[in-house]
């Protein structure tokens, strides 16, 4: 693969590169996360070069899933001028699922991604995360678990971005020594001519990275063994989601559940006096808010194959339900039940929207 | 779950083939137990996923979703949509340590009242033998 190295951290690469773009008129803007006003950290479109200096697109924080945010913008027609897109790969991963779902077109779209190291739950205090920065790269390079990070992001196997098209290198690599840029498709090759002079080879594959994908995935098999979703049964599904006030935050957030119009949220779900009485006499007592079970389980019946485990819904929970790690291992598990990866390859379709004539006999009766 | 008391099912039964299987046992006057509640679809895959857990969760023994069988669907596909997310749906079960047994997909053309005879008789017994739906005793669900 095509890349070449620069000796200023990656924030100052991007920006330098997103500068190069911007002053050669390759792209008319840039969405990126920013700082903005005092200690706030938001994704923003900018067209201004002068405001790049307040972009920091590695610092470790999601305020939202990018994803998402990409598709509100191009939903109904494809953006018309080129735009350059700083984000992680699980924001990709889930766009790619939203163009699949038709809520989002990546004409004129530029994906510039890097090499995960995760990111810091939403709730964690800005200024503790800068000054967990140091940590927080040290482990990065080295994999090393870092407790205080996303759940979903220490165990995540997903971090190298597959689909974007400039690709830096920063976790399982020493970004004090400088940053290299690897040009992952001819898009982005094109994008960049012009802006270094060096250019040499360099494959993404490294033993730095599987190193990182190894350790993660131990952990990931200890947090999902010790979940225990198998025997949650009736009683464990309402013991955990029993805390759920039926916010509906987790599905605000999530990058792929898409719906306008939410059956959660509809008329249909209004639990009217006819329906208390009903389950009254069933069972003599009623949780209110109701069914928050049924939200959940619906929920997962909806996402499982597109859930590209970001992590979102457990950061916004105001009950600290692990809906993430819930979630992720369930999906997981129907994922490859149909050897589906979320995210991976644009062709690939959803599993519940093809079929085959002759499968899963298994199943009928 | 003791003799006398049947299991409740509810069942999807789409238009065009279970429905008028359902219809034609009823004619034929074939004895089947009284443990199925009906539900007319238009098609099998008009079934989301939530209904099921809906009736699930409602107390129900047991959930039954019926179609025309592959191939014949009124609408060419709709039933191998509903074979996926059937699929789905009991892949989330079993992570959920929830009782695969009662949740049931079963194809049964116009024709096959004996069929339909059949499958809720099958199912009614099976899910005696499960006994009752631990939802029920979940008070605060």
């Amino acid at each position: 693969m095509k890349s070449f190295k620069t000796h200023k951290s990656p924030d100052d690469t991007i920006r330098d590169m997103l500068l190069f773009l911007l002053e050669n008129k390759k792209v008319s803007s840039i969405f990126a996360l920013s700082k903005v006003h005092n200690n706030n950290y938001a994704y923003t479109l900018i067209t201004d070069k002068e405001l790049l200096k307040n972009i920091t697109p590695t610092f470790p924080l999601m305020p939202a899933n990018a994803g998402k945010m990409i598709s509100r913008l191009t939903m109904i027609e494809a953006v018309k001028s080129p735009v350059a897109v700083v984000l992680r790969p699980c924001e990709l991963r889930a766009l790619f699922e939203l163009v699949k779902l038709e809520q989002a077109k990546l004409d004129n779209l530029l994906f510039i991604s890097f090499t995960c190291g995760g990111v810091f739950p939403i709730k964690t205090k800005k200024d503790s995360v800068e000054n967990a920065l140091k940590n927080y790269w040290t482990n990065a390079k080295t994999g090393e678990d870092l407790q205080e990070l996303r759940e979903c992001c220490r165990i995540c196997e997903n971090f190298v971005p597959d689909n974007a098209d400039i690709i830096l290198q920063l976790a399982g690599k020493d970004i004090d020594n400088g940053t290299s840029v690897l040009m992952k498709t001819e898009k982005g090759a094109g994008f960049l001519n012009g802006m270094s002079e060096q250019f040499s080879e360099e494959s993404l594959e490294s033993t730095a990275l599987d190193t990182i994908g190894e350790i993660r995935k131990e952990k990931k098999q200890k947090i999902f063994a010790d979940l225990k979703t198998e025997d949650f049964g009736i009683e464990g599904l309402v013991n955990i989601f029993g805390r759920c006030i039926n916010c509906h935050a987790c599905s605000k957030v999530c990058p792929v559940c898409y719906c306008k119009l939410c059956y959660f949220e509809s008329a249909d779900n209004d639990a009217g006096p006819s329906i208390f009485e009903i389950e009254l006499k069933k069972r003599s007592a009623l949780r209110i808010p109701a069914d928050t079970v049924l939200y959940h389980l619906g929920r997962m019946t909806h996402i499982g194959f597109t859930c590209v485990g970001c992590g979102m819904c457990s950061d916004v929970c105001p009950t600290n339900i692990p809906i993430a790690t819930i979630f992720t291992k369930v999906s997981e598990r129907v994922q490859k039940a149909f050897e589906y990866i979320p995210g991976k390859d644009l062709e690939e379709k959803v599993p519940v929207s093809v079929f085959e004539m002759k499968e899963l006999e298994d199943v009928e009766d | 779950m003791d003799e006398k008391t049947l299991p409740q099912i509810v069942g999807f039964l789409c238009k065009w083939c279970s429905y008028a299987g359902a219809d034609l046992a009823g004619v034929s006057r074939l004895k089947m137990p009284a443990s199925l509640i009906p539900i007319r679809v238009m098609c099998s895959s008009r079934v989301d996923p939530i209904f099921v857990l809906k009736a699930f969760l409602a107390g129900a023994d047991g959930v039954l979703i019926a179609g025309c069988h592959p191939g014949d669907c009124h609408y060419q596909s709709g039933n191998y949509y509903t074979r996926r997310r059937f699929a789905l749906t009991r892949k989330i079960f079993e992570e959920l340590g929830l009782d695969t047994n009662r949740i049931r997909l079963s194809w049964i053309s116009a024709s096959e009242g004996q069929r339909f005879v059949n499958v809720v008789t099958e199912f009614t017994e099976n899910l005696k033998k499960i006994g009752k739906n631990p939802v029920k005793a979940e008070v605060f669900l």
